[in-house]
């Protein structure tokens, strides 16, 4: 009745800002469901991040109006342990999120799930879990500070993955991947969805990673809502560009060819699937 | 054309002549963790060229830029600008030379406003005065934080502290700029910016080294590919030669996909369209190459 993570009317202001960083978001994250966040910079995705995590304000203060409630439980009343099992969340920038206190990733991947209190047993099933799902394996023995950027962000991902909570809120997990640990997090991130029913929140600039993977997709402007709706008919919707949103690749290449007055055949839309 | 060979257009770097080439010889470097990074690298760039670094997470990417700053020393090999080994090259002199914007920002941002952050690296290389003010300013406003000048960097967010990064080795002006990731976490207009920057420092005749993931960044907008996997160059060429279906399997070897216009061209029996113009272009060639046939006129 009261599952998923619902935001109603919610506005943000940061402690001290003039003005609100969000302002009146509506939005619906099911359980199972991956919901993708485009916009410009600083149109408030990592603000959004923040709020629906509950860090904001309980962690980092500001004034929060309206609502928002992670299965049916308003996050402003909640104390932020228990909202880190509610909902986990990746920073855009994997390098706040590593502890820097561990000497392995096995052990960076494991501080989460200790700190728990889960028994050992379940820590290290959670760990090569979490590891296995962004192919990770093999970094287990290194030192997190001694990673490239983006295998410390698949470390940053597979430490919220460990903590395997009802929900996931992720700030451009990708941001730093190759193509292919790109792909690879994207289908983890449907697979995660789809088995464990896990609802993902999922903040991306790589509009092709919505279109794979994205149930809905909201497009911010300003700290409000600009669009919203199924993922391919948003990330088809022309108002995108103007709203500093790159369309997905296939989008791209069916207006360029349309627009330098050529046919869009059947042959061509083969051709881009 | 009367004035050919004037060197009256390239103030800023005097001459293309002051670009040094770089070259890499058998290069390898390890962490002192014993983490083997490079090995045995081998790479040339002309003064001038824009080369885009492509390749797997930890495949070496950055660790081989930060050998042309001197920021690391290679284990085993020798980095060469202008045929000079960069060890014997004094640091405050590469820094001339080499302008490094990294990955991560935070790494490289701590003054307390952006126009202090700007004029750091100028201000080391001796430049004052009002040619200091012009050169915060233009890099500023070449990367869209003109408004910002006074505000605090740590209250950017972080899309625009890393366009802050680049704006700082832009105003060191350096004839090499090098580029870690500078398209990730940007929004369209972010990577248009970033495209424009590198468009106009090629253009100045300035060397240009990126390393990227956005594989259309990297076909719109450099002229050569060094894809790299596990420490090593695996191969090297023009995007319509590394994006082509012949290296397709190298590439993949690599976890690296061509753009998807590289894909519908060669989908479509096209040739080599790298790029999502050459792509319409080709597209726009068979159209009218088989009305041309139909109509006789060819």
């Amino acid at each position: 009745m009261s599952a998923g993570l619902v935001l109603a009317g919610a506005s943000y202001r940061y402690a001290g800002a003039l003005g609100a960083a969000l302002a009146a978001v509506d939005l619906r994250l099911e359980p199972g469901r991956v919901v993708g966040v485009a916009g410009a910079n600083e149109s408030g995705k990592s603000t959004l991040c923040l709020v629906v995590a509950g860090l904001a304000p309980s962690v980092i203060g500001g004034r929060l109006d309206g609502s928002v409630r992670i299965d049916g439980v308003e996050t402003a009343a909640t104390r932020p342990h228990e909202l880190a099992q509610r909902c986990g969340l990746l920073f855009q920038n994997a390098s706040t999120q590593l502890s820097n206190t561990t000497a392995t990733v096995l052990e960076e991947v494991a501080f989460g799930p200790c700190n728990l209190g889960l028994p050992a047993a379940e820590v290290v099933e959670r760990v090569w879990w979490a590891l296995r799902a962004v192919g990770i394996e093999p970094l287990a023995p290194r030192d997190p500070a001694r990673l490239s950027g983006g295998q410390g962000q698949l470390v940053a991902l597979a430490s919220v993955l460990a903590l395997r909570p009802s929900y996931l809120v992720l700030d451009e997990p990708t941001s730093e991947l190759d193509p292919a640990g790109t792909r690879l997090v994207a289908e983890a991130l449907a697979r995660i969805a789809g088995e464990t029913g896990a609802g993902i929140l999922l903040v991306e600039h790589k509009t092709e990673v919505l279109a794979h993977i994205a149930d809905d997709v909201v497009v911010l402007e300003r700290g409000t809502v600009a669009l919203s709706g199924p993922a391919a008919e948003v990330l088809a919707d022309p108002r995108l560009v103007e709203l500093g949103v790159e369309p997905p690749a296939q989008v791209r290449l069916e207006r360029a060819v349309r627009a330098a007055g050529l046919e869009w055949s059947a042959a061509l839309a083969e051709a881009i699937e | 054309m009367t004035a050919a060979g004037s060197p009256a257009g390239s103030a800023a770097w005097g001459s293309t002549a002051a670009v040094p080439s770089i070259e890499l010889e058998v290069v390898s470097f390890a962490y002192p963790d014993g983490t083997r990074a490079l090995s045995d690298v081998g790479l040339r760039i002309e003064a001038g060229e824009s080369v885009a670094i492509v390749g797997q997470n930890g495949s070496g990417k950055s660790t081989l830029v930060r050998h042309l700053n001197g920021l690391l020393r290679p284990t085993a090999g020798r980095v060469l600008l202008d045929g000079r080994d960069v060890r014997r090259i004094h640091v405050a002199r590469l820094a001339g030379l080499v302008g490094l914007a990294f990955q991560n920002p935070d790494r490289q941002l701590f003054a307390s406003r952006v126009s202090a952050e700007v004029a750091f690296g100028p201000r080391n290389l001796g430049i004052r005065g009002p040619e200091l003010d012009e050169r915060v300013q233009a890099a500023l406003a070449d990367t869209g934080l003109g408004a910002e000048a006074a505000t605090n960097p740590y209250d950017l967010g972080y899309s625009r502290r890393k366009l802050l990064a680049l704006a700082s080795v832009l105003a060191m002006r350096t004839p090499i700029l090098v580029l870690d990731e500078p398209t990730t976490g940007q929004d369209a207009r972010g990577v248009a910016r970033v495209r424009d920057v590198v468009a106009r420092a090629a253009g100045e005749g300035r060397t240009v080294i990126a390393i990227s993931h956005d594989m259309r960044f990297v076909a719109e907008s450099f002229r050569r590919v060094v894809v790299m996997r596990e420490g090593r160059v695996v191969l090297a060429g023009a995007p319509d030669v590394v994006f082509g279906e012949a290296a397709w399997p190298e590439l993949g070897a690599a976890y690296l996909e061509p753009p998807l216009a590289a894909v519908a061209g060669a989908r479509l029996g096209l040739g080599a369209t790298p790029t999502e113009s050459a792509f319409v272009t080709a597209v726009g060639r068979r159209r009218g190459g088989a009305t041309a046939g139909g109509a006789g006129a060819e």
